[in-house]
């Protein structure tokens, strides 16, 4: 069998982060898109470990920086979502075609 | 001694007046501003009298000649070493003859409104004012440079502008301020061209440096009096252009549409800046600059002259025909100013040659005081009887006892009978006119017999004729004759207008500065006295009664009578210029082009940019994926470049 290698955790995060963004594009419901973007997210996260792990295993930098951006991730959540709840008052819908205002 | 804070207090104390009411006492005191004003122009009235005493009894001769005297000079603005404005005081015995002028009849003129704009709304305002228009006129007179002296035209130029403006909830004041600024704004610009081409040559702005460099016979000045420019020479151009301006603001013919119309402010105003002042600073323009005149550029002379004399002429027969008192009086200032005018044109420079210029700053001298005379004599009669209008007004002369007997002394002094003023400085220029050109003396002969006849038809249409109607019954148990503020300064004026003659003017103001002893001479004022009093006859026989002689005289000279009562359509030939000619073809062509060519080039530029942002906007649909498919894109975009090409 082959080991896993550092390929693989590419493979994996690059595969993560398209599906991320072709969610971002395609959906329609905001919590959806959020989803999406916590993936492209996690995908970078992966791409850190793995660089980590297999460049510099002596160092500890990608595992801080991928700890700070769960922090990150979840602080946006909220955010986020907080953004959803006061879209929803306004257009009673989180469709974003429906919010469409903010044009010429 | 002349000490040289004195005289610079003269002009400025009417300026620390005109400020101090501008900022604090027309809020805080403005019952008192009257006073104010009359007691800086009292004080400066009597240091200018020092001054002039000082100059011409003490201290203004060399040897035997007047000298001109420097008191003060200030570099105001250097632009290189050789070229730089000065600010300065020149005393010179014009100059001297003139602050006495402007600060006596503006002193009487403050004391009179002390009583005539009582009560007004802008009283505090109205002082103000005048403070502002003497400090101008003042500093008119004593300016040591050409530049100056334009700085403070246009000062005078203003003030002027807002008192013929005071009254501005009236549109016909409105109107002939306006009028009254933009003719003399429009003669102004040739006095600017003039200056600058008179400095341009002289290579400097000021009055000796000036007069000097353009008198000595240099091949410069050989060059700039022949160089030849549409048929007249460049001295010539430039003095010309400078008298334009002179003549914009003495009104003189054609620019004097403006003079009758400024009527519309307070009498006060028309008695100081319409008749004796202001109107009178073209004349001093051309005697300050007279030895350029007449020693490089008698042609330009010439121009002075016969524009003075078609003036004075003109002037004097519309004056026959007006009804409106004050009008009439407009056009006697004007006659008067061009009589001053073709006096100085008919003079040569020096000696016996001076006489015209002698008499005709005699004549400004006396005719300030009897002009002003009369006008406050009509602001009086204007106040009894609250009208403009000669046909509401006859027998005032139990009325008006004070009043009347000023207004007589006034109307015999500008008809010029013995022994009032006017008969003297009328005498001089009509010898000088004799002396030099017999055309000149014929016309300026028979305007002198038409000015006995229209001041006397004045004088009866007021004091005799019919009876005076009161318009209300009450009016006459409320209504004495003027308050004593209004009496006094007509007497005082009355007073200089008997005296004023006596003055030996020859010995003191001169064309060069040496003494001229004039020989009076019986013979030759038979003729003038003869024709005034033959004009003061008709004026008699015509209007001491109520009678038809007058009808049926404008009846057989019907065209010349309406001509005349229409202001020869003067007014209507400016109109017809202004509107039909220039706005036809210069200012609608130029609309148009404007319009079309200007605007609509920019309009393209516009419209090409709308379309194409037209065309782009659809990018900017609001939503949200699009607008993150489009980073992506660029981002994919981005990192392709950087892979493939970034080698």
């Amino acid at each position: 069998m082959y080991d896993i290698g550092l390929f693989h955790f590419l493979f994996v995060s690059c595969a993560l982060f398209f599906i991320g963004v072709y969610g971002f594009l395609t959906r329609r419901n905001m919590i959806t898109m959020l989803m999406s973007v916590e993936l492209i997210l996690n995908s970078v996260n992966i791409n850190f470990i793995a660089f980590n792990k297999f460049l510099f295993p002596d160092k500890l930098d990608g595992l801080f920086f991928t700890i700070f951006i769960i922090t990150i991730a979840a602080a946006e959540a909220a955010v986020a979502i907080a953004i959803i709840i006061n879209l929803y008052r306004n257009y009673n819908t989180i469709d974003v075609e429906e919010a469409n205002t903010m044009k010429y | 001694m002349l000490s040289t804070s004195l005289i610079v207090l003269i002009p400025l104390l009417p300026v620390f007046s005109f400020i101090l009411i501008a900022l604090a006492g027309r809020r805080y005191f403005p019952s008192l501003c009257g006073i104010l004003g009359t007691l800086s122009l009292l004080v400066s009235f009597i240091l200018a009298a020092t001054v002039a005493y000082d100059y011409f009894f003490l201290v203004g001769k060399a040897g035997e000649t007047y000298q001109q005297i420097i008191p003060l000079k200030i570099t105001w603005l250097r632009f290189s070493p050789n070229v730089s404005i000065d600010m300065g005081v020149l005393l010179d015995p014009i100059s001297v003859m003139m602050i006495v002028v402007v600060t006596l009849v503006s002193l009487m003129v403050h004391f009179y409104s002390l009583g005539y704009m009582k009560g007004e709304e802008r009283y505090a305002t109205f002082y103000g004012f005048l403070g502002l228009f003497t400090f101008s006129m003042l500093g008119l007179v004593l300016a040591s440079n050409i530049f100056q002296i334009y700085i403070f035209w246009e000062l005078v130029g203003v003030s002027s502008y807002l008192l013929i403006g005071f009254y501005f909830d009236k549109p016909s004041a409105v109107a002939a301020a306006k009028k009254a600024f933009i003719v003399t704004r429009f003669a102004d610009l040739g006095f600017l061209i003039g200056i600058l081409i008179l400095s341009f040559y002289a290579g400097t702005l000021d009055f000796q440096t000036l007069i000097l460099r353009l008198t000595t016979p240099t091949d410069q000045l050989h060059n700039i009096a022949t160089a030849s420019f549409l048929g007249c020479s460049v001295l010539t151009w430039g003095l010309v252009l400078v008298f334009i301006g002179g003549a914009g603001k003495s009104a003189m013919f054609p620019l004097h549409i403006w003079l009758p119309d400024a009527m519309e402010g307070p009498t006060p105003v028309s008695a100081l800046i319409h008749a004796a002042t202001m109107v009178v600073a073209g004349v001093f323009l051309v005697a300050r600059l007279f030895p350029i005149y007449a020693i490089s550029c008698p042609p330009a002379l010439d121009v002075v002259m016969w524009v003075g004399v078609s003036s004075s002429f003109i002037a004097a027969i519309i004056a026959c025909t007006q009804t409106d008192i004050k009008r009439v009086l407009a056009y006697s200032t004007m006659s008067q100013i061009g009589y001053m005018m073709f006096s100085l044109g008919v003079s040569r420079y020096g000696g016996e040659n001076g006489l015209g210029y002698m008499a005709s700053m005699f004549h400004l001298f006396t005719h300030a005081m009897f002009k002003a005379l009369l006008f406050l004599g009509a602001g009086a009669v204007i106040h009894y009887v609250h009208s403009n209008e000669m046909k509401d007004m006859g027998g005032l002369r139990k009325l008006m006892p004070v009043t009347h007997l000023t207004f007589l002394v006034a109307c015999l002094a500008i008809a010029g009978i013995p022994p009032f003023a006017g008969f003297f400085s009328k005498e001089e220029i009509l010898q000088a006119a004799f002396h030099s050109n017999k055309a000149i003396f014929g016309i300026a002969i028979l305007t002198a017999a038409i000015t006995a006849f229209y001041m006397f038809r004045l004088y009866f249409n007021i004091f005799w004729n019919k009876n005076f109607h009161a318009h209300s019954e009450s009016h006459e148990s409320h209504h004495g004759e003027a308050p004593g503020t209004m009496l006094i300064p007509l007497v005082i004026l009355g007073l200089m207008s008997v005296c004023a003659g006596f003055i030996p003017f020859g010995k003191l103001v001169t064309s060069d500065g040496k003494a001229l002893l004039t020989e009076f001479n019986p013979a030759f004022s038979i003729a003038p006295v003869l024709l005034a009093t033959l004009g003061i006859i008709i004026a008699w026989s015509f209007y001491k009664k109520e009678s038809l002689a007058p009808q049926r005289m404008a009846n057989g000279l019907k065209g010349l009578y309406t001509g005349a009562y229409n202001k020869f359509y003067i007014d209507e030939i400016y109109i017809f210029i202004t509107k039909k000619v220039v706005f036809n073809l210069v200012g609608r062509p130029a609309a148009w082009f404007d319009r079309n060519i200007v605007d609509g080039f920019m309009n393209l530029l516009a419209t090409i940019t709308g379309q194409i942002s037209f065309l782009i906007k659809k990018l900017q649909s609001g939503k949200l994926q699009h607008y993150a498919s489009y980073f992506f894109v660029g981002v994919i975009a981005f990192v392709m470049i950087f892979i493939y090409l970034w080698t």
